[in-house]
């Protein structure tokens, strides 16, 4: 690109004596032979990107002595992707880079930001509809509930994702705190109502109180606000210290935060389990109706057969209310002074102090409102798998949030929403698309490629659209007119 | 005391490998006051070209002296890691000059995470063990059977390492690269009205911090003698770590903040705990940037209103 | 500097000073930015800092209002009436930051951080670079601008996140209070479009409308003409008086433009090089050599110069 704009146009160069059509016949020619020659150059340095680590495969070979490494040549594959490359370069060189081309520059927004504002009435309903719906779409698309399970399955993923998100977005997307350990906040969630419901000590003190099952039966429903509120606080406790610090320090020690929670949670074997985690957790049940098939389950009780899909949609419909509570506390909290102060905050922190807002305080509550939504999504998340261990609260998952956050536009409930749909939905998709394993042979699997593509997609939208999908930012309040304003504006504390 | 000498000369050795990866973070902070922070998967990255090209050079040339075969290497890794780093800062980082703040942050993070997967997809998410390669020691005392022992490749590693950052010392306060750097470094608009191209300089910048990056891939692979995908995130954070305990932009502070960060991870493996010392380093990262943000080198900020 | 003419009554700043600024040092390093400075802000007056570049006037400004920490130095804010002496001593000796009473109180600045600098001692500011949130609208800048009031009245969000009346009245008065600046400003019609879309003078209109909002009892505005044309300049000096008239508010600014200094200020005060060079009223410090040799970049010895001509010139004007 900055080589494309490093080279004048030739037209500037020629003397104006030579007649009109000449010009344009030498700019075509040496516009093709700048556009080659930087096809060429790209070329070579994809040749030399690509050369050592696709072009050759080191192999663990297990020998009968043990195992010795060997190389494996994959001189094909590199050509391909190198020719791929050179073939686009050129083409993006003729006509989008082409000097002779006139830019024509847009004004207003985008294609996506009208999404967001002017069918953002419709889109709105539109996929809540959708969402309330969907296991009923779902069952009839596979013509059955049974085996609509995998469809529901994936809902669930994309809804605790869009949930993680929407609770991110507070912290990233409106406080503009670049946080990097929201997993840790997840994990506080999930390890809470592990440890609580599988406690021996509660579950006795209950059992004589109030009857046997009453603990495995109520856990859920009542380790759920604490699970948010105990991961709010630790968002305080670890926000303390730290929130004070320039955004990219934060980000970093936010995520030395959340490798030491994930790194004891491995290493305090005693009381998380350690890398084995945590099993045998109590499911969830229809508020102290366990979906069994015994008499006084859930399908006794409204006079259905027993089915364990009742269990999954019954999940489903969970994580969808508690995404649809984080929403709606987003949108409540944005109105309010303490929402208006954090997208102050983002855009210039010293004229927040000089108009007496208490930075620190702002911040932080920021910080542990995001938490807590971590916190009611990880105490999903244990109850739905019914096992937790460290494994489930990488950095990886951190990424992806904050990649999903990024994609759909920072601040942008909607945007948040479509962009975990796609990200997470896409994937799936492709895992099952058969015709990719006939290119790439049986043992292709799409999911390896997942954060291979989270990676690329943030740099892609940073480079390309840095407002993420719908860039628009809507006003909080107004006095004649609700007019959206552009991302452009948005500064985000330049400097 | 005879562990603790052998502590000592482990976690100098070490210290060095992060102190060289460290000078790559302070560069680039004190050139565009942005944390790279796909610098710790560039070092990976540089170890599994180094590995490569070792390969190459033992099983298929049949190089048999292991010293030419690894000043090659040396210089393989040292070229194919600089180009990585420069076309990433091309790609993925110019751009986004004069962009929103986190701009620069979250692109490298995007980055930091596609070239710790494009590794895993290239070469397979096993860990590729090389033969141990200059395996020869030095007893420097004997007690009671417990010997202490200064290997060759440590020697090896610390003498590159001296010798490096001299040339590198020599390089930033003495010729006009390094004049433009510091310029640049000071108010990047007055520089380039004064004929500096900063682009380039920013480049080179990426370019150099890469190159000592590849050293310490080569060194970590020949001490370890193994190369894995997920190598980059731990080191690059502890390399991060030693950068801003060192004070950011200050050149012999990354190299002191490496060389405190080697000996402490050794010696809280030693005498605490093995499996807590990444939380230690963790520790330490949090620690200095709350209560010593401005490092043991660095000069305090003051913050313009 | 200028000594006070005769009998006639004391001048404002030193009968009943809003602030007091005594022997502010400021240091970076090796450098004193500001070095033992003294002045009084009279309550009600507009007072005007001024100085040659780099004489650290907004250093001055960023120590009142709690930006920077000063080096040494007291900065004593008083609420309704001049502090005593004997209310600043007590609230030095006992390592507060304030005295608040009934009907008066002593705030200590430098010992305040700065955001309760603006929130509980009430001194506002703007910037030599605007700061607006120019992704807001103008009506959420000043919204903004109320968040210490308008949180309480939300129950620090609990009623607000219900929609409680007693949320929404309060919501109800801060827009009417924002419309009034609007007003005011000449923004009205612009209360729904982003910050960022305003032009240059409209934008310092509204950071001033911004300051107000947040109910000061002193303004200190940083160059607020920078950049005005000269309609926009007569425009602000009216905005200027109107505030001091009618909303109890007394006004500290720095200025460059000196048709604007003249024209409206009650009190001058010269810094250069970190140090007070005069200090009086406009018509004093006009003819006073010590600044017109800073501004036109004189050296010391030509100021001795120029002051023993004066003096000779006195001196045989009054001989003859």
């Amino acid at each position: 690109m900055a080589v494309q704009l490093a080279e004048s146009p030739p037209a500037a160069t020629q003397p104006p004596a030579t007649p009109p059509a000449q010009t344009t016949a030498a700019d075509t020619n040496s516009a093709f032979g700048h556009a080659l020659k930087d096809t060429l150059i790209t070329g070579l340095i994809a040749l030399g990107l690509l050369g050592p680590l696709v072009g050759f495969e080191t192999v663990v070979r297990d020998t009968g002595a043990g195992s010795a490494l060997g190389l494996a040549y994959r001189p094909v594959v590199v050509a391909v992707m190198v020719a791929i490359i050179m073939v686009g370069r050129l083409v993006l060189n003729l006509t989008v880079w082409s000097p002779n081309r006139v830019v024509k520059t847009r004004s207003g927004p985008s294609v996506f930001d009208r999404m967001g504002t002017a069918v953002g009435p419709v889109v709105k309903p539109a996929l809540f509809a959708f969402a309330v719906a969907f296991p009923l779409l779902a069952a009839m698309l596979m013509g059955g509930l049974n085996e609509s399970r995998y469809l529901i399955d994936l809902g669930i993923l994309i809804l605790t994702y869009v949930m993680l998100g929407w609770g991110l977005n507070i912290v990233v997307g409106l406080a503009g705190l670049l946080d990097l350990g929201y997993v840790a906040f997840y994990a506080v969630g999930a390890y809470t109502y592990a440890l609580l419901a599988t406690s021996a000590p509660i579950n006795e003190f209950f059992s004589g109180l109030l009857g046997e099952t009453f603990w495995a039966n109520w856990a859920f429903w009542i380790c759920l606000p604490i699970a948010g509120i105990f991961s709010g606080l630790w968002g305080m406790i670890l926000g303390f210290p730290v929130l004070r610090l320039r955004g990219d320090y934060l980000a970093i020690v936010t995520l030395a935060f959340g490798e030491i929670i994930r790194l004891v949670l491995i290493n305090w074997v005693d009381f998380t389990g350690g890398g084995a985690g945590i099993a045998s957790i109590p499911r969830a049940t229809f508020f102290g109706v366990p979906f069994t098939a015994g008499e006084d389950g859930f399908a006794a009780l409204f006079g259905l057969e027993f089915n364990p899909m009742h269990r999954i949609i019954f999940l489903y419909f969970v994580i969808l209310a508690l995404a649809l509570i984080t929403a709606f506390a987003t949108v409540r909290l944005r109105k309010l002074p303490v929402g208006r102060a954090w997208e102050a905050l983002r855009e210039d922190e010293i004229a927040c102090r000089s108009l007496g807002i208490n930075t620190t305080n702002t911040k932080l509550s920021a910080f542990a409102t995001g938490a807590m939504f971590g916190g009611f999504a990880g105490c999903f998340f244990a109850v739905r798998a019914g096992f937790v261990s460290p494994e489930s609260f990488t950095f990886d998952i951190s990424a992806m949030i904050l990649a999903i956050v990024v994609l759909g536009g920072m601040g942008s409930q909607i945007g948040v929403a479509v962009a975990a749909a796609v990200m997470l939905g896409g994937m799936e998709m492709l895992r099952n698309l058969g015709f990719l394993k006939q290119i790439f042979g049986n043992d292709f699997d799409p999911s390896l490629y997942r954060m291979l593509i989270f990676g690329f997609a943030m740099v892609a939208i940073m480079v390309w659209k840095p407002r993420g999908l719908v860039s628009t930012r809507e006003p909080t309040i107004f006095l004649k007119e609700r007019k959206a304003v552009s991302g452009d504006l948005v500064k985000e504390g330049h400097g | 005391m005879d562990v603790f000498v052998q502590q000592l000369i482990n976690g100098l050795t070490l210290g060095s490998i992060y102190g060289l990866i460290a000078i790559g973070y302070t560069m680039v902070f004190g050139i565009i006051g942005m944390v790279n922070f796909a610098h710790g998967d560039v070092f990976m990255m540089s170890t599994f070209i180094a590995l490569i090209c070792f390969l190459l050079l033992t099983t298929v040339l049949g190089i048999t002296s292991i010293f030419l075969a690894l000043a090659i290497v040396l210089v393989v890794a040292m070229f194919f890691t600089s180009l990585t780093s420069w076309a990433i800062e091309r790609v993925a980082y110019r751009p986004l000059r004069g962009s929103f703040r986190l701009a620069p942050m979250i692109s490298a993070i995007g980055m930091s995470i596609l070239l710790a997967n494009f590794v895993q997809v290239a070469q397979g998410p096993r860990n590729k063990p090389v033969p141990p390669m200059v395996t020869d020691v030095i007893v420097l005392m004997e007690n009671n059977g417990y010997q202490v022992t200064l290997a060759w490749k440590q020697v090896l590693i610390m003498v590159v390492t001296a010798v490096l950052l001299a040339g590198f010392w020599y390089l930033v306060q003495k010729t006009a690269l390094g004049r433009a750097q510091r310029a640049c470094e000071q108010d990047r608009k007055m520089a380039s009205l004064l004929g500096i191209n900063v682009d380039q300089t920013i480049s080179l910048t990426f370019v150099i911090g890469a190159a000592l990056a590849a050293v310490a891939g080569v060194m970590y692979l020949m001490y370890y003698g193994v190369a894995n995908f997920a190598d980059g995130f731990v080191p690059g954070v502890k390399a991060f770590t030693a950068a801003v305990l060192g004070g950011i932009g200050s050149l012999p502070g990354a190299v002191l903040g490496g060389l405190l960060i080697g000996l402490i991870e050794v010696f809280w493996s030693a005498y605490f705990s093995i499996e807590y010392k990444d939380v230690a380093a963790f520790s330490i990262l949090a620690i200095t940037l709350i209560f010593l943000p401005q490092g043991l080198l660095g000069r305090p900020e003051v913050e313009k209103v | 500097m200028q000594p006070s003419t005769g009998n006639a009554a004391p001048y404002r700043w030193d009968a009943d000073p809003i602030l007091l600024v005594e022997h502010l040092f400021m240091r970076f390093g090796g450098l004193v930015a500001v070095n033992d400075l003294s002045f009084n802000v009279g309550r009600g007056d507009i007072t005007a800092l001024i100085g040659p570049n780099g004489a650290g006037k907004t250093t001055v400004f960023n120590c009142i209002t709690g930006f920077y920490k000063p080096s040494e130095g007291r900065l004593v804010l008083g609420h309704g009436r001049a502090p005593t002496p004997e209310e600043v001593a007590t609230v030095t000796a006992h390592g507060e930051r304030a005295l608040v009473g009934s009907d008066a109180a002593v705030y200590l600045l430098e010992r305040m951080p700065d955001y309760r600098v603006s929130g509980e001692a009430k001194v506002a500011r703007t910037f030599q670079n605007i700061r607006l949130f120019t992704g807001m609208t103008v009506l959420e800048n000043l919204m903004v601008a109320q968040h210490n009031a308008l949180m309480s009245a939300s129950g620090y969000s609990l009623k607000g996140l219900f929609g409680l009346p007693g949320w929404r009245a309060a919501q109800r008065t801060a827009t009417e209070k924002a419309q009034y600046w609007l007003d005011k400003v000449g923004l009205t019609d612009r209360a729904d479009d982003p910050a960022g879309d305003l032009p240059y003078g409209a934008q310092r209109r509204l950071e001033i409308a911004r300051a107000m909002c947040s109910d000061p009892i002193l303004l200190c505005l940083d160059e607020p003409a920078a950049g005005l044309n000269p309609r926009e300049s007569l425009e602000l000096n009216t905005l200027l008086r109107a505030i001091r008239a009618e909303h109890n508010t007394s006004i500290l600014l720095i200025e460059h433009d000196m048709s604007v200094v003249m024209e409206i200020s009650d009190h001058v005060v010269v810094l250069d090089y970190g140090t007070k060079i005069a200090d009086g009223t406009p018509e004093a410090v006009r003819n006073d050599p010590r600044v017109i040799a800073a501004y036109l970049g004189v050296d010391e010895d030509a100021v001795e110069e120029v002051e023993a001509e004066i003096e000779a010139e006195i001196a045989t004007g009054a001989q003859s």
